[in-house]
């Protein structure tokens, strides 16, 4: 079941009739990896897709496999030819620091094998929401819509 | 998962050698707009005189999946024959009024938008099938988008091999370095499909990436 935290964001100039400032809501899901590691890779991908479509930012932690990423492509795809004013999704996966020596490198896939990649975050949104996902080695920027 | 492993290894195995004297598969892929047709275009004149695909502007100009069958090229004295594909740009977001703002009518704007979904989904679904990939990326963007990880992460996970290609270097913003430092895994070449440049580097790459194949 995931996790849903809120937060407010400001929008900007925008006020009401009274002069006061509005105040958009931005939710914010969080997944736990538990959440999904039982799942089937369909069955992860329609819960993501889920939180979605219910115009919510996802935060999973841990990350899909590349070839379930590129079927949540395929399933987006096909959610923007039937789901009105659905035009797809932001997405970005943030790793820790990669320039580890050999033995961080080791250690790191033992643990991936274990219990997975708990320590990637994947962020995913509604494309109506998250107008472009800048991502640098060492940080993301979600830029909204300002709509 | 173990399952997908065996079925690679005896698909590229029996596809190695039922291929030895044939054509290889090469498929060009990467976000829209980032010059794939350009560059098999650029190719194809080359050596057959001929075009692959329309080139635009406009994003997702490229909807369906394109071949060019025969292509023999040349280097060193060597020839290698490829089947061109020529691949829809993947994206995770299509919004047709994204269109409208090159001046294309409501109407149209909504079937390019149908159309370049159901390219992206096509796009996919033909990856698996590809000798070797050159993964073409527009040297004046961010490499850091997470379609183009996607797109390697998945071809590395085939075990098919990856020419990365960091195209528009004619730009005065493009930035091939911060291509390399995104994948420093890979041989990044820089070029320029529209005029030419640095494509002798290009077939040189090619042909190395095909030994691989």
């Amino acid at each position: 079941m995931a996790k849903k935290k809120k937060s407010g964001k400001k929008s900007g100039n925008n006020k009401n009739k009274k002069g006061k400032k509005k105040f958009k809501k931005l939710s914010l899901s969080f997944v736990p990896y538990s959440d999904i590691a039982k799942l089937k890779s369909s069955e992860r991908i329609k819960k993501l897709l889920d939180i979605v479509l219910d115009n919510r930012i996802v935060i999973l932690q841990g990350r899909l496999e590349p070839t379930e990423e590129t079927s949540m492509i395929q399933s987006t795809m096909a959610l923007v030819d039937r789901v009105d004013k659905f035009t797809g999704i932001e997405l970005a996966v943030i790793q820790p620091n990669e320039q580890e020596n050999m033995v961080e490198k080791f250690k790191s896939h033992v643990a991936k094998f274990l219990v997975g990649e708990r320590d990637v975050l994947t962020i995913m949104g509604p494309a109506s929401i998250v107008k472009e996902v800048k991502r640098d080695p060492s940080k993301i920027d979600l830029m909204l819509n300002d709509e | 998962m173990v399952v997908r492993i065996v079925r690679n290894f005896f698909k590229r195995v029996l596809g190695k050698l039922i291929k030895s004297k044939g054509e290889l598969k090469l498929g060009f892929y990467g976000p829209p707009n980032a010059g794939k047709t350009s560059l098999g275009n650029r190719i194809c004149k080359d050596w057959v005189g001929e075009n692959i695909g329309k080139v635009s502007k406009i994003p997702h100009e490229t909807r369906e999946i394109q071949f060019k069958e025969k292509v023999d090229i040349e280097y060193k004295g060597k020839t290698m024959t490829f089947k061109m594909v020529d691949t829809p740009g993947i994206a995770t977001r299509v919004d047709y009024e994204e269109f409208t703002k090159y001046g294309v009518k409501k109407d149209k704007a909504k079937q390019r938008a149908k159309e370049a979904t159901q390219g992206v989904v096509d796009a996919i679904k033909w990856l698996e099938d590809m000798d070797a990939v050159v993964v073409v990326l527009d040297s004046t963007k961010n490499p850091y988008s997470q379609v183009n990880i996607t797109i390697i992460g998945n071809l590395v996970a085939r075990n098919i091999p990856v020419l990365v290609v960091g195209n528009k270097v004619d730009l005065k913003s493009a930035d091939l370095k911060k291509i390399e430092s995104a994948f420093p895994e890979y041989d990044v070449i820089g070029i320029s499909a529209k005029y030419g440049k640095n494509i002798e580097e290009f077939y040189e790459s090619l042909f190395e990436l095909s030994k691989k194949a």
